[in-house]
């Protein structure tokens, strides 16, 4: 019926702008990109998981009786490209990120929208190469593809699983990319660099190290394919190669590589940090500027891993000794995340148990840090389960919590519905007591001399191991109830409203969920970020 | 519950333990301080400041907005002061752990998919078993002949990376007599947890039963290496008068090499090793590159007994000359209590014989 003036399109936003596969599969719209990145990543993040929990199913026995040799290998290897390429590493930037920097800088879509959507395919053509290699056989080079072991000696699908990482590398490459640019060039009047949200700023800094990193780890794959299939002696000693260079190209991707998965965490915290005690964080430009001193230091440190190589004992001081520069950035954001508390008005809404549950576990894995910088220390600890501890504490109490932290925090925004309040905070509990029963005991596994990757161990470890796989079931648990009462709440959530946590970004200025163009009007911003004083004069709607 | 079934710390079994074990207790102590800190701040703020009504607004600290650079100085200092002790103590344990001592009693060990095979000067080989005696200073000389693997001795405290191609050492003096668990803690493929072993260190006369006993009838490597360097046809250029047309390799073992091109190496295990697969490598001084490899002909076992052969025909002086041992002078070791050898034990052991 054709009417002269069109009633109001209240009701349209970003979902229900076109609907159909072809509308989401052809979309340019960098919501509906995270949308499809959130869903490809959860999808292998249960992957990765029925690898995990296969790995502590077999480790609750000490004889190995489960699996054969090689397949454990196999589950190890894959669990984690898996966490690491497919899920990590595009987590928060890919779909937090891509959903939230647009609008909390005030601008209508990323730089390079197209771009966007591309980087989006080419993860999932890397993803594909991945799943091949599931079905066809797997690899069990451990995801850091030592050499000579995955150039010479490894008869497992190494290649089809490296071209993987290395497509996967360049869908990252091009999200650091257009956030870089985007956040240069299209940030809304008034909106000067300082008065950008921390969520920004971890996110710049984390796309700084992912086109400087990531094409560093692209190189060193080329070369593992180099010697691997044409056999031109790069790493192997017995074509004449050095096999201690592998992991210093390795690592000097594969450390900051580490950053990239917990900087964006650590945004995410201070945004709700600051949210849910309704206080600018404190020390807002200490905190903004520790990111970029981790991206820049991160860098440096990557001889670290190297101390028992065979790698100079002078190289491995230096290295030592910038490792503990690195750290002091963290130790500044812990301690002003914890002082942001003071005399703020704190509530403890989900996605603040998440934050919380976050400070504790990565300040643990932080300061376990410390113990593998210390070069004495290290030579006992390294390559032990101290140190697989040490990781999960970071990328699963760090990295994962900061997630599950920022999904919880925006997905009223995203979905414009509600989850249920209890069931979320349960979980957040559950996922926080469960991941110490795991991991906790693995630090004195390592202690104790327990290497890691080992399928069979001598049974005076059981007792560790068995409280280890008892909390990962607890953990497991916890990861699978968000995921149903989030989809539950697709369809039987309350309304959220613009803005349900009262909090001050302009991504909370605009409806929920947004419409496709974000804003009608660009914002003018006359604030400084997180003025929660200035609440009523900001418009809202 | 009954301590046994969990327990806090392996065995302290190596001079370096004690000094790993009180750095262990010094991180323990400021990560658990910070820890339980930070977590008691948060409940007791979560607690004293919760959110009293819907609309509560707090008000700002002061004029700046949140923030105050003397806490900010207060808490990077701190940490920095306290962390960069932990890189002192830790790397002055280090320093020590990459000096072996002059007087160590010296063992081959190489590894392969998935097994550590162990060569003793005195000739015995043993197989994922390493019999050592108790408080002498022992260092490895190890290599694989395959992947990089990892010897780790949990008791010890001490692990270094055995990597093909190259020479890595690994040294420490044993101070209790127990069985102990040698594990590969580098991934090397399949069966790498099975690439496990025990290591046996036993009082000195046990030992030299064991030596004896286990190892009768066999050679010493130096006289394996003698008949090696017939075989394999060395002795046609490397003549004893030096008049071959190779350098003469008597008093070579640890002196200062002239190369072609003026550079001046020391000839240590590394350098021999290197000579024998890659001769072209590094030409003497003199000399004409005539040195077929011996690649693929001599195996690394056989290459060890080579360089305990050259060992054995003179070595340049009375210093440390062993692999690594332009970097390992005595001297530059720092001095940490319990590190320096035991006074007279190593050299003057009763049956220690070489």
């Amino acid at each position: 019926m054709l009417t002269a003036t069109k009633p109001p399109e209240k009701s349209t936003n970003y979902l229900t702008d076109g609907y159909g596969l072809k509308s989401w599969l052809l979309t340019s719209d960098h919501k509906r990109i995270a949308i499809l990145y959130l869903i490809s990543i959860t999808f292998f993040f249960f992957i990765g998981g029925i690898f995990a929990a296969m790995i502590r199913l077999e480790l609750a026995t000490p004889d190995g009786g489960l699996l054969e040799s090689d397949v454990y290998n196999k589950m190890f290897t894959m669990h984690g490209i898996v966490m690491i390429f497919f899920f990590l590493i595009p987590s928060i930037p890919a779909t937090l990120g891509n959903f939230l920097i647009p609008p909390m800088i005030g601008a209508k879509d990323l730089a390079f929208p197209k771009i966007n959507l591309l980087s989006w395919y080419i993860y999932v053509v890397g993803g594909i190469f991945t799943l091949y290699v599931l079905i066809t056989g797997g690899v069990d080079t451990g995801w850091t593809f030592y050499t000579p072991f995955s150039t010479s000696y490894s008869n497992t699908k190494v290649m089809a699983a490296a071209v993987g990482i290395f497509i996967a590398g360049f869908s990252s490459i091009l999200t650091g990319l257009n956030f870089i640019v985007t956040i240069h060039r299209m940030r809304a009047p008034g909106l000067s660099w300082f008065r950008l949200p921390l969520f920004v700023w971890a996110n710049y800094a984390t796309a700084m190290i992912q086109i400087l990193g990531t094409p560093v780890v692209a190189v060193t794959i080329l070369l593992v394919a180099m010697e691997r299939g044409l056999h031109i002696g790069i790493f192997d000693p017995a074509l004449g190669g050095d096999p201690v260079l592998f992991q210093h190209l390795f690592w000097f991707y594969s450390h900051p590589a580490v950053y990239i998965m917990i900087l964006p965490s650590m945004g995410v915290i201070s945004e709700i940090i600051s949210t849910f005690s309704r206080r600018k964080p404190f020390g807002y430009t200490f905190i903004a500027f520790s990111s970029v001193a981790i991206a820049v230091f991160g860098f440096l440190v990557w001889g670290h891993h190297l101390f028992v190589s065979s790698q100079s004992v002078y190289a491995g001081m230096v290295f030592s000794v910038l490792s503990y520069i690195v750290a002091i950035p963290s130790a500044i954001k812990v301690f002003n995340w914890t002082a942001t508390l003071y005399k703020g008005s704190v509530t403890l809404s989900t996605p603040m148990l998440y934050a919380i549950g976050f400070i504790g576990l990565f300040t643990i894995g932080g300061l376990t840090g410390l113990f593998l910088a210390s070069l004495g220390m290290d030579v006992h600890l390294t390559d032990t389960y101290f140190v697989v501890a040490h990781f999960h504490y970071v990328m699963v109490g760090g990295a994962i919590m900061g997630y599950l932290s920022g999904l919880h925090f925006w997905w009223p925004k995203m979905t414009g519905k509600m989850y249920p309040v209890l069931w979320s905070k349960v979980a957040a509990v559950m996922v926080f007591l469960g991941f110490n029963l795991t991991f906790f005991p693995q630090f004195i596994l390592g202690y104790l001399g327990m290497p890691r990757r080992y399928h069979v161990y001598p049974p005076e470890f059981q007792v560790y191991n068995v409280l280890s796989s008892a909390g990962a079931t607890v953990l497991g648990l916890g990861y699978l109830i968000p995921f149903i009462y989030l989809m539950w709440s697709l369809k039987y959530g309350k309304d959220a409203g613009p803005n349900p946590w009262g909090a001050t970004g302009l991504e909370w200025q605009i409806p929920s969920p947004p419409p496709t163009a974000n804003f009608d009007v660009t914002p003018v911003v006359t604030v400084e970020a997180y003025e929660y004083h200035a609440q009523e004069v900001v418009e809202v709607g | 519950m009954d301590w046994k079934y969990l327990p806090i710390f392996p065995e302290s079994a190596s001079n370096f333990a004690p000094h790993v074990d009180a750095l262990y207790a010094y991180l323990v102590a400021v990560s658990a301080f910070f820890s339980i800190a930070i977590a008691v701040v948060i409940v007791a703020f979560a607690y004293k400041y919760q959110r009293k009504s819907d609309s509560e607004i707090p008000v700002p600290l002061n004029e700046h907005g949140a923030g105050s650079m003397l806490l900010e100085i207060t808490w990077s200092v701190i940490p920095l002061l306290l962390s960069l002790v932990m890189f002192g103590w830790g790397a002055i344990i280090f320093f020590n752990e990459s000096k072996p001592p002059a007087d160590a009693m010296e063992i081959w060990v190489t590894g392969k998919q998935w097994m550590w095979k162990i060569q003793h000067l005195e000739g015995t080989r043993e197989i994922n078993e390493l019999h050592i005696p108790v408080n002498r200073n022992i260092r490895l000389t190890l290599t694989s002949e395959d992947v990089i693997h990892d010897f780790f001795v949990p008791a010890f405290r001490t692990k270094t990376d055995v990597v093909p191609g190259r020479y890595t050492t690994e040294w420490f003096r044993p101070t209790k007599v127990g069985q102990y668990h040698l594990f590969c803690a580098e991934y090397c493929g399949t069966k790498h947890s099975g690439m496990v072993g025990t290591v046996y260190v036993m009082n000195a006369a046990d030992y030299e039963a064991w030596l004896t006993g286990g190892g009768a009838g066999t050679a010493p490597m130096a006289d394996k290496g003698a008949a090696l360097f017939q075989e394999l046809g060395c002795v046609t250029c490397h003549q004893a008068d030096g008049k071959g047309r190779s350098p003469k390799l008597a008093g070579l073992y640890g002196s200062r090499v002239e190369l072609k091109g003026g550079a001046v190496v020391t000839a240590d295990a590394s350098y021999i090793r290197e000579s024998i697969l890659n001769p072209l490598a590094k030409i003497v001084n003199g000399y004409e590159p005539i040195m077929p490899t011996f690649q693929g002909l001599a195996t690394e076992d056989q290459i060890q007994q080579l360089i305990e052969y050259v060992k054995s025909i003179g070595t340049k002086s009375n210093v440390a000359a062993s692999p690594g041992a332009e970097k390992a002078g005595p001297e530059q070791r720092i001095p940490l209590p319990g590190n320096a050898p035991a006074k007279g034990v190593p050299a003057k052991t009763p049956g220690a014989q070489q």
